[in-house]
This record gives C-alpha cells, sequence and structure tokens, in this order.
C-alpha cells in the first residue's frame, strides 16, 4: 500500500477535497475560473478590439458578427465583456489585498497586546464601520479623483475595518492558547509570535472574508464606475458599460443585459466559493 | 436599564468625536481649492482673501476642525456652495423621501426574508429549502442598480405598467407616490430580503432543535403553534437587532436606486455633490449617515435588552 494513502491528508488538501466535495462550491469556483481565464486571456482571444469604434455598426443586436451586438459608437459588446472582466476582477482583488495588507496587521496588534493599543485601534475600527462601505468609498473615490486605480484604493480602505475586527476577534480567541503560551515561554519576541504562531491559525477565517469581500469590491467597483467615479472611458468596466447602457435600454436592451448578467454571475461565484470554502475550513465539520 | 441606555451612548461619544474628525479631515483631501471655486472666474485676490478669512481657511487646522464641530453642534453643517442653501436644511428636505423609500424597502424585505427564512428551515433539505436559499444568494449577488435597469426595461419600457422614474410626496398624492416607489422599494430590499431569509433561517434552525420546542411537540401541540409560538419568538430575536443595523446599510443602497430611479433624496444628493464639488454637502451627507448609522447600533443593543428577558434583569 502506498504510504501517501495512509498518512493523513495534509489540511491544504483536505479543505480542497472537502471543497471539491461540494457541489455549489465547485459551481462557483468553476465560475471564477471562467472568468479569471477570460480576463487573463482577454489579448489572445480572436475578438474584436474593445475602444475600436463603427459607425456603420451603431447599437446593432446580437448576430453572428457580433454575438453581443454592438454598443452606441458601434463597439463590440462581446469584446468589452472580455475586457471589461479584467477591470473588475482585477478591482476585486486589489481592493481585498489592500483591506487585508492594512487591516490585518492592524487586527493582530490590536488583539495581540490589548490594553490601550486595542482600545484606540478599536475606537478607530468603530467610527471607520459607522459609515456605510459604499458611501464611504463614494466619498474617497471623489476626493482621490475619478479612476479605476483611486476606486481600488478607496474600496480597499472602505473594506480595511472589516478585516481589523475579524482578525482582532480571532487573536483573541487564540492567543491564549497552549502553544502561544509556550512560544512565549521559551523567549520568542513578539513579532515571531504573531507572525509564526498566531497568523497561521487565524488565517483560514480571513480566508473566507477576502473571498466573500471579492464578491462585494466587483460590485462596489461596478457602482463606482456606474457613478462614473471608475474606470474612464473608452476603457470598457461593467459598471461604465451599464451606465451608457441606461440610457438606450428602449434601443438597445443587450448593452444593458450582458454586463449586468457578467457582474451577477462573477459575484455568485464568489459567493459560492466562500461559502464552500467556509464549510471546508469549519473545524466543527472535519 | 436606563443606565445601560445611558452607557451605551456614553460608549458612542468617542466613536463620534472619531467620525466628526475623519469626515473633517475628508474635506481636506479633495482635489481643487473651494475658495477659488467660490471667487468665480475673477479670482480677484481681494475677494479671495476675504473668503479665505470668512471659512477661517487661514487657521491652523486643529482650529479649523474646532470652529467646525462648534458649527455642526450647534446644528450649522455650513452652506451649499452651489445652492447657497443651508446643508442641514438641503437634508431635511431630502430626507423624507429616502426615508420613505427605506421603510418601503424594509418592509418589502420583512414580508418576503422572514416568512421565507422560516419556511426554509421547518422544511430543511426539501426543494422549498433549496429554492430559498438559492433565491437569497442571488439577491445577495445581484447589483441593485442592474435590477433596476432590467425591472425598468420589463414593467416600464415593454409593459408600461409602473413608471421608470420620478417622484411624488407620499402627502400630496399617495397612490401615485406608491406607484413611483414600488420598483424602487423591490430593488433597495432585494439584497435586504436575502439577507433577513439567511440569518432567520439559521435562527429557527438553532430554536427548532432546542429542548423547549420538543416539550412543546411533545405536549400535542400544532406545528404552527410550535413553529410561531414557540421557535420564531426566541429566533427573532437577532433578527430583529440585525434589521436596525440594516437600516443603515439601507440609506448607502439608496445612493444608486435613487441614481436609477432618479429620485431626489439623500443618496441623490451625495451624488450630484460629488460631481459639483459640493464640499459642504458631501461632509453633511457622510456626517449625517454615520450618525444614523451609531444611532441604529444603539437602538439594535437597547432593542436587544428589551426583547431578552434574561439580559433585562441582569442590568
Amino acid at each position: 500500500m502506498n504510504v501517501a494513502t495512509v498518512a493523513p491528508a495534509k489540511p491544504a488538501n483536505r479543505t480542497w477535497l472537502k471543497l471539491r466535495a461540494n457541489k455549489s462550491a465547485l459551481v462557483g469556483v468553476t465560475l471564477v475560473t471562467f472568468f479569471v481565464a477570460m480576463a487573463l486571456l482577454a489579448p489572445v482571444l480572436p475578438i474584436a478590439d474593445p475602444i475600436g469604434t463603427d459607425w456603420g455598426a451603431i447599437r446593432k443586436p446580437p448576430s453572428a458578427a457580433a454575438w453581443m451586438g454592438t454598443d452606441e459608437i458601434g463597439r463590440d459588446v462581446l469584446s468589452r465583456m472580455v475586457w471589461g472582466a479584467r477591470a473588475s476582477l482585477l478591482a476585486g482583488v486589489v481592493s481585498v489585498l489592500i483591506a487585508v495588507a492594512i487591516g490585518v496587521p492592524f487586527g493582530l496588534i490590536s488583539g495581540y497586546f490589548g490594553g490601550w493599543t486595542d482600545s484606540i485601534i478599536s475606537r478607530i475600527t468603530d467610527a471607520l464601520l459607522a459609515m456605510p462601505f459604499l458611501i464611504m468609498a463614494i466619498a474617497l473615490a471623489a476626493f482621490l479623483g475619478p479612476s479605476l486605480t483611486n476606486a481600488m484604493i478607496a474600496i480597499g480602505l472602505s473594506a480595511v475595518p472589516i478585516f481589523i475586527r475579524l482578525t482582532r476577534g480571532q487573536v483573541l480567541a487564540v492567543k491564549t492558547e497552549d502553544y502561544v503560551e509556550g512560544a512565549r515561554a521559551i523567549g520568542l519576541g513578539h513579532i515571531p509570535i504573531m507572525t509564526r504562531y498566531i497568523l497561521p491559525n487565524v488565517f483560514p477565517p480571513i480566508l473566507v472574508q477576502a473571498t466573500l469581500t471579492i464578491a462585494t469590491a466587483i460590485i462596489a467597483e461596478a457602482s463606482l464606475s456606474f457613478l462614473g467615479l471608475g474606470q474612464q472611458p473608452p476603457s470598457p468596466s461593467w459598471g461604465s458599460m451599464l451606465n451608457t447602457a441606461k440610457n438606450f435600454l428602449s434601443q438597445a436592451p443587450w448593452m444593458a443585459i450582458w454586463p449586468g448578467a457578467g457582474i451577477f454571475l462573477v459575484v455568485i461565484g464568489f459567493n459560492l466559493m466562500g461559502d464552500g470554502l467556509r464549510d471546508a475550513l469549519d473545524p466543527r465539520e472535519h | 436599564m436606563l443606565l445601560f441606555i445611558l452607557r451605551r451612548i456614553l460608549i458612542a461619544v468617542p466613536t463620534l468625536i472619531l467620525v466628526s474628525m475623519f469626515v473633517f479631515t475628508l474635506q481636506k483631501l479633495l482635489p481643487g481649492d473651494p475658495i477659488l471655486v467660490m471667487a468665480g472666474e475673477d479670482r480677484d485676490p481681494e475677494v479671495i482673501a476675504l473668503l479665505r478669512e470668512k471659512y477661517r481657511m487661514n487657521e491652523p487646522l486643529v482650529m479649523q476642525y474646532l470652529y467646525w464641530a462648534r458649527d455642526v453642534l450647534s446644528g450649522d453643517l455650513g452652506v451649499s456652495l452651489r445652492t447657497n442653501e443651508p446643508v442641514l436644511s438641503l437634508i431635511a428636505s431630502k430626507l423624507p423621501v429616502t426615508i420613505q423609500l427605506a421603510v418601503m424597502s424594509m418592509l418589502f424585505a420583512f414580508l418576503v426574508g422572514i416568512p421565507a427564512g422560516i419556511l426554509s428551515a421547518v422544511r430543511k433539505g426539501t426543494w422549498i429549502d433549496w429554492l430559498a436559499n438559492l433565491l437569497a444568494l442571488s439577491g445577495l449577488s445581484i447589483p441593485n442598480f442592474w435590477l433596476g435597469i432590467m425591472l425598468i426595461l420589463l414593467v416600464s419600457v415593454n409593459l408600461g405598467w409602473l413608471p421608470a422614474s420620478g417622484y411624488e410626496s407620499f402627502w400630496v398624492d399617495p397612490v401615485k407616490s406608491l406607484t413611483t416607489m414600488i420598483m424602487p422599494a423591490f430593488v433597495l430590499g432585494t439584497a435586504l430580503a436575502a439577507t433577513l431569509m439567511r440569518h432567520t433561517r439559521s435562527a429557527m434552525l438553532g430554536v427548532l432543535q432546542a429542548d423547549y420546542v420538543r416539550t412543546a411537540r411533545a405536549k400535542g401541540l400544532r406545528g404552527r403553534a410550535v413553529i410561531l409560538k414557540h421557535a420564531f419568538r426566541n429566533a427573532v430575536l437577532p433578527v430583529v437587532t440585525l434589521s436596525a443595523l440594516l437600516f443603515g446599510e439601507l440609506l448607502a443602497g439608496a445612493v444608486l436606486t435613487e441614481q436609477i430611479f432618479t429620485i431626489p433624496g439623500f443618496g441623490k444628493l451625495i451624488v450630484d455633490a460629488v460631481f459639483n464639488r459640493d464640499y459642504a454637502v458631501v461632509q453633511g451627507v457622510v456626517l449625517c449617515t454615520a450618525v444614523g448609522f451609531i444611532f441604529m447600533n444603539l437602538v439594535a443593543d437597547v432593542l436587544y435588552v428589551i426583547l431578552n428577558p434574561r439580559l433585562r434583569t441582569s442590568q
């Protein structure tokens, strides 16, 4: 018998096995993979120029030549959908990375040190959480100036308190564990204890939250672009495509259907994946 | 109880101060100089100097904040740079519109989300549960501005049943007001209904396994009586407090909904202000939303204690 089959599966493998067994999570992974592949392959796919206008093909319905139709200045909607996926996914991932990169360290410090440090960080988190996510992102995007980069920064900063609070709560639960006490007893400093002993143990819920926040961030980016505060024309983004489409609803409904469906499906994908990850990483389910 | 509320208010004070500092600082990050905008095309140095004096732009930042906070506390949120109207009265005139939208959305969410959650928990594992979960997931994943656009396309453009935009005050013409608000309320309430459904379901699943529910069943009580009188009354507690918290989120969601249906409310006010670089209005709206949110948090906490007899006696 192969030794590998007898040895217990590594946590990462075990998580993957559980995720694979969960049908809805698998649908989520498939949807996300599809859109990520579409975004990555955009430059090599045999599609039209996403910003190339064609005054002879204005607002043409879906046909063999343009599968998803054309927009108000004759651009190919399919091509803009494919390139728009890049903006959405990039915004989703980058803004969550920003939020994690700032939120997790502050959450770690707050939970680990407690006392005054914790009080100050917690009060600031409370204050930031008191401002609804989208209003804060709109205000920040407006203050920083409209662009995709600034939208990502705005969304990322708005999501920081979510990760501070989550990490802090997890650290509070973990820091009294024996292995942390043990690490302290052998004289390790604060930073090695936090990074080597606490962080890996608080990581799973952060990963779940990050996956779910990507879904929220994609909607937030689309919302900002819809309002004109995200991706700027002529570069394609699903949100800005919808903004234009709403002016041509009766003449060219296809302009509005595809970008919204894209956002909807990719967000469902991340939500299903996040829910699946949560179940797979939950120790009670083992 | 009174002591609890007082203590809870005291905890909210530092949060409010920090929020106010944050809102004040945001304004300083804005691109462009508001004084130059106010000075008009001539940009007369004397006018600019006068305006800087008037708006205390020459003072140190800390003093500017303190003056601003004093004004805010006395109800002076500044003047709209565009319309010259006091920000507070501008917000006060738009708020009823958004509150009507929020209340209608909340009603819709309650009427759909809670029964769906109960049904889904009671019929766990059946097709009803599956369908309710699928609808909830869709409700959470659908961008509300797209849902709004699709509804306009279907209900207004193709079927011609409801107006695509506009607003009428409920007190002037209730029928027209309700017909113009049905679609926006549905759009804004969808995600909320989905959240309520999920929470009601998980809370119900928790209490349905409790001993007192089993006892009630053992006593021979009918299924509906057990579910509504014994299980739901205990499961509703976290759902009620959640609703108070979600009310704040509704205000944020209203931004896009109002934009799509051209409703002259709070949300449209902030978007217009952002594009007109109307700093005072942006600040005022963000501040009011945050204060509203903190207040709803307070309401949620107090409701939690009122609804939970065990907590009430321990206070």
